[in-house]
């Protein structure tokens, strides 16, 4: 082989030798290439994943923010409520106490009212007198009690009903000192507190009330002792006592002038009949 | 219309008043008023009623005939019966319970007393 040509040809070498050298190179670049592709796709798809995620939880913050507030008004809502229903409670309780009361006050004015008509329903005397005794005895509870008038004439006490009790004990009273005495001369009933307990003495009852007229006694109640059931005065107790005092007093009054008026009537009829005859 | 009728046998009449203006208080009784033993006998052979109430002290017949008689009629022997005594009186309150009375109420009378009673009686 000539020189030249060896030259040549190991040029030719030397030149296939670096052309596979580049070929080597620009095919690990182009690895490299496609393995930073591959890389920065697989990057592209983490940070879309990791936005997606942040995207997400920003909006569940929103939402929460929504439903604290929601939760803020519905705990308002359950306070005002329960407030309310509070009001409402109170004013029910309020209710209920009046009712009883007026209940309370209904049975009350029926027990006056049927004393009231009862003394007002008859002009009999002995009629009278027995409504007083059974108001006394069966509205009040009083066991042992007495119905006297002021005997003008002889100023003593005139027994009229006398319960339990007898009536000599009180005839003959005198009209001044004690507790009856003090009740026709002030015309003002006398109540003790302790009903339980009460002492039987004559002129002293524990409960007297006066039978008047407009200002003028001419009578009173005196109760000596109460049926054990009996523990304390009520209101009503008072309300009637109240009652009797005028209303006893008149229809007493009246239906004795009645009596006395038919009784001279029956009188002068028969004489009138005898002097016919 | 009144859904039951009541007797009330009192020989007072203040008592009566009391009772049966208190009763009436209540829509569905309808109330009958009798003055004795005898006359409550005779309103109980004309007409049916649902509860008798009766004092037990009463002239001509007492309370305690009365109750004896009215658990034997037909008609009314399982009336519910209601006497009215005093405190005191207990053993005509055991005479009465025993001849068949339903319950009782004690003077001085008190009109709830009274309503309460035949209420539960009669279960309104």
């Amino acid at each position: 082989m000539d020189p030249s040509d060896k030259v040549k040809q190991d040029r030719l070498d030397e030149l296939g030798a670096h052309r596979q050298e580049l070929l080597q190179m620009f095919k690990r670049g182009a690895e490299f290439t496609e393995d930073l592709l591959k890389d920065n796709e697989k990057l592209r798809f983490r940070l879309a994943e990791a936005e997606a995620r942040v995207g997400s939880s920003m909006g569940d913050a929103g939402l929460v923010q929504e439903l604290m507030e929601k939760i803020r008004r519905l705990e308002e809502e359950r306070q005002d409520l329960a407030r309310r229903f509070a009001e409402v409670e109170a004013e029910n309780k309020d209710f209920v106490n009046r009712y009883v009361e007026v209940e309370n006050e209904n049975n009350n004015l029926l027990n006056i009212y049927v004393a009231s008509y009862q003394l007002h329903s008859t002009l009999d005397f002995q009629e009278v007198l027995q409504i007083i005794t059974e108001i006394i005895l069966n509205f009040v509870g009083a066991e042992v009690f007495a119905i006297a008038l002021v005997d003008e004439r002889t100023q003593k006490l005139r027994p009229l009903v006398a319960e339990g009790l007898p009536s000599e004990s009180l005839a003959q009273l005198p009209i001044e000192g004690g507790v009856i005495g003090d009740v026709i001369t002030s015309g003002e009933a006398h109540f003790v507190d302790d009903i339980e307990n009460l002492k039987f003495e004559p002129e002293s009852p524990g409960i007297c009330t006066p039978l008047k007229i407009k200002d003028r006694t001419i009578g009173v109640i005196a109760i000596y002792k109460f049926l054990q059931q009996k523990k304390k005065l009520a209101n009503v107790d008072h309300e009637l006592f109240t009652l009797l005092a005028g209303h006893a007093a008149t229809a007493i009054f009246a239906s004795k002038l009645y009596t006395d008026s038919r009784r001279k009537l029956n009188t002068i009829q028969g004489f009138i009949d005898l002097v016919v005859s | 219309m009144a859904e039951y009728t009541a007797l009330v046998v009192e020989d007072s009449p203040t008592m009566r008043q009391l009772i049966v203006f208190a009763l009436r208080r209540l829509q569905s009784l309808k109330v009958i008023e009798a003055d004795d033993g005898v006359d409550a006998l005779k309103k109980l052979q004309v007409q049916k009623f649902n509860i008798l109430i009766t004092d037990i002290n009463m002239p001509i017949m007492d309370g305690l005939k009365l109750v004896s008689l009215v658990r034997k009629d037909e008609t009314h022997k399982d009336i519910p019966i209601v006497i009215i005594t005093t405190e005191g009186a207990a053993e005509d309150r055991q005479r009465a319970l025993a001849l068949g009375a339903n319950a009782y109420i004690t003077k001085p009378i008190q009109a709830p007393q009274v309503i309460n009673t035949v209420k539960e009686l009669l279960k309104l």
